[in-house]
């Protein structure tokens, strides 16, 4: 069984998923994060595969795939460093980037390589449904791969369900109008959206990312989904002073106290 | 064969709404809403009026004299450059700003390169009286100073953009940016025949009145609609696109793209897509691409900031893949050599995109009575400081 399902399967609130960008800081600090991040007890790691024009990134994302790319990651190279993952961590992975460096790697050839390392699902946010469902999903399901779409809060009922019904292992919901970046709390058109979704009733999990940063955002996207995730905020606290050891269990241990 | 883009918004392999879900909603609102509008006797009687009145179409076909003998071909100009504002641009922006109206968006967002698809934005804001941010790479904002200053007069917000090569790809990343978060007020104005389907139909289509204007002119100077040959530009590819539209079903009309070499193509400083490119994902859409193996974007070079671009329009990519349009690679100093060919004379100051086409001249033979149309997309005002730059350099 995908060890997404496992997860939801066994868990069903305060999800915590982290999301950093492999080859930042350094080029190869990625599986020192993700051993580090699995025994801090985060449930899920989405590792971001840096690109040179993250159109739907704040400015930390952004920053942190440039310093990525220019430290020398690449696709190639990041599937390399996860070869023997499995060896260390068991909780479920994801990869999450944009769709061009994974058309040029090729689709087959990405679904094969997440299968054979141990990857779980992809998030590819310029990739749209009606484009996967034609010539992407069953080089996807074959190898047994989620493929996590995201939904916003303009995101109709009618589209909701539908992205409910197509997503693999779980549905990313994105809790704000924006790109991703860190804020302070929550607005009211925000909680309204919440409330919606939930009153929808779908079929999967579902796990609020975009805008969670401290311990009162994660507990409070928790009380209206399986769980959360957080991002910029994350690799913002990678770029503070210290050991990549120290700044992870900090920062996790902040949010998880 | 079909040139067009089909239902699924591709033009062959090359096209597509590669989008983020949160443009999901705006971009099927447009998807099934822009023929409908645009094809309304109420857009249309405004639009064309608004083209005639304000902008000045019909934009004169002119018979270049002294360019033919030099050439011993029938040369014609198309003077988009004529038009209000300076280029071909304002064709596209008046059309899109009714479709937004339409739409009831009150906020204008737009990306710009050498600074005319920002001003003309900046303008049909003003005449609509509707808000305007204009998305500008850092380093165009410095090399296209006069521009810039134009959008502050004509009201527009302009917003450098710092990341990348603070060009005009990092512009349309600011843009695209906006509007996901600002979904809901919003229209993007999108300059070029790139980004999301619609996007490359519904400008290819607003800037097609170039060639459909060519035809009618011509049969009354020489007596037939088409020409031997027409040549445009190309950096996302909107004034090529227009001055195509018309002539793409004419196998007989050779039409021949010009994109920026820069210092060449076989260096690394260049924006010829189609010559070094492959296909690839791109601001939503699928097309050519310069990019390294792992399929990280390529930063482009070219001494003209509107062609300064290492994606191209889907319909350009097809058209290319086709054969049913021939692209050539004209580098800084050729378009350099054909701006002040142009000046000398005809008397006519190019914009330094524009240039690019005219180096064709001196790099085909043409027969005597070959029938030439050279698209001029827009006027050299705004690069006056770069053909400065160049006398001084001659002068010492």
């Amino acid at each position: 069984m995908n060890r997404i399902d496992q997860l939801f399967r066994n868990k069903k609130e305060n999800v915590l998923s982290i999301y950093f960008t492999a080859g930042h800081p350094t080029l190869n600090s990625t599986v020192e994060i993700i051993k580090t991040l699995a025994q801090e007890g985060v449930d899920m790691i989405e590792i971001g595969i840096p690109f040179s024009d993250p159109v739907a990134d704040g400015p930390v994302i952004q920053r942190s795939s440039q310093t990525a790319l220019d430290n020398g990651m690449s696709l190639k190279l990041l599937f390399e460093q996860l070869r023997y993952i499995r060896k260390e961590v068991s909780i479920p992975l994801v990869l999450m980037g944009y769709l061009n460096p994974v058309l040029q790697y090729g689709v087959d050839a990405f679904c094969k390589k997440c299968a054979e390392i141990g990857i779980d699902g992809a998030i590819l946010p310029d990739l749209p449904l009606d484009i996967f469902q034609e010539e992407y999903k069953t080089s996807f399901e074959q190898q047994g791969i989620h493929l996590i779409f995201l939904a916003t809060p303009q995101t109709s009922d009618v589209r909701y369900r539908e992205l409910d019904c197509q997503s693999g292992g779980f549905l990313y919901m994105v809790a704000a109008s924006s790109i991703t970046g860190a804020k302070t709390g929550f607005e009211e058109y925000q909680q309204k959206y919440f409330e919606r979704i939930k009153d929808l009733n779908l079929s999967l999990p579902r796990v609020i990312g975009f805008g969670i940063s401290t311990k009162d955002t994660f507990e409070h996207a928790c009380r209206y989904a399986n769980g959360a995730i957080i991002g910029s905020a994350f690799v913002n606290a990678l770029e503070q002073e210290g050991s990549l050891k120290e700044k992870i269990q900090n920062y996790i241990r902040s949010i998880r106290s | 064969m079909d040139y067009q883009v089909n239902k699924k918004g591709f033009y062959g392999e090359f096209g597509g709404a590669y989008i983020p879900e949160a443009m999901y909603p705006n971009i099927e609102e447009l998807q099934s809403r822009y023929l409908d509008i645009m094809q309304s006797e109420s857009f249309k009687k405004e639009f064309n009026e608004l083209l005639r009145d304000y902008v000045g179409r019909p934009s004169p076909l002119y018979y270049a004299r002294r360019l033919s003998e030099r050439y011993g071909a029938k040369i014609y100009l198309k003077r988009e450059d004529l038009n209000h504002t300076g280029s071909h641009k304002i064709n596209n922006t008046i059309g899109q700003i009714l479709i937004a109206r339409q739409l009831g968006k009150t906020r204008i967002i737009a990306e710009t390169g050498a600074g005319q698809h920002g001003v003309a934005t900046a303008t049909v804001c003003a005449l609509m009286g509707i808000k305007c941010v204009v998305y500008m790479g850092a380093l165009d904002v410095a090399r296209q100073a006069p521009n810039v200053l134009r959008m502050k007069m004509l009201g527009a917000e302009v917003i450098p953009v710092e990341s990348g090569n603070k060009t005009l790809k990092d512009a349309t990343n600011g843009a695209m940016r906006d509007w996901i978060n600002n979904p809901v007020d919003t229209h993007y104005i999108v300059g070029s025949v790139i980004g999301p389907h619609p996007y490359p139909d519904l400008v290819a289509r607003l800037q097609s009145v170039i060639s459909e204007e060519i035809r009618w002119q011509l049969k009354s100077h020489e007596g037939r609609e088409e020409p031997d040959y027409v040549i445009a530009c190309v950096g996302g590819g909107s004034n090529a696109a227009g001055a195509f539209y018309h002539f793409l079903d004419s196998p007989k009309v050779r039409l021949i793209g010009t994109e920026a070499a820069g210092l060449g193509a076989d260096t690394p400083e260049t924006a010829a897509t189609l010559a070094t490119g492959r296909p690839g994902v791109l601001h939503s859409c699928r097309s050519m691409l310069m990019q390294n193996e792992d399929g990280q974007i390529t930063e482009p070079y070219s001494i003209s900031a509107g062609l300064d671009y290492p994606g191209i329009g889907p319909m350009h990519a097809n058209l290319f893949k086709t054969g049913r349009a021939e692209y050539m690679s004209i580098t800084d100093q050729d378009a350099l050599d054909a701006a002040f060919r142009l000046s000398l004379l005809e008397g006519i100051i190019p914009a330094l995109e524009s240039a690019h086409a005219f180096a064709v001249l001196e790099k085909r033979k043409f027969n005597p009575e070959d029938i030439v149309v050279v698209n001029v997309s827009g006027r050299g005002d705004k690069d006056m400081q770069t053909y400065i730059d160049v006398m001084k350099k001659g002068n010492e």
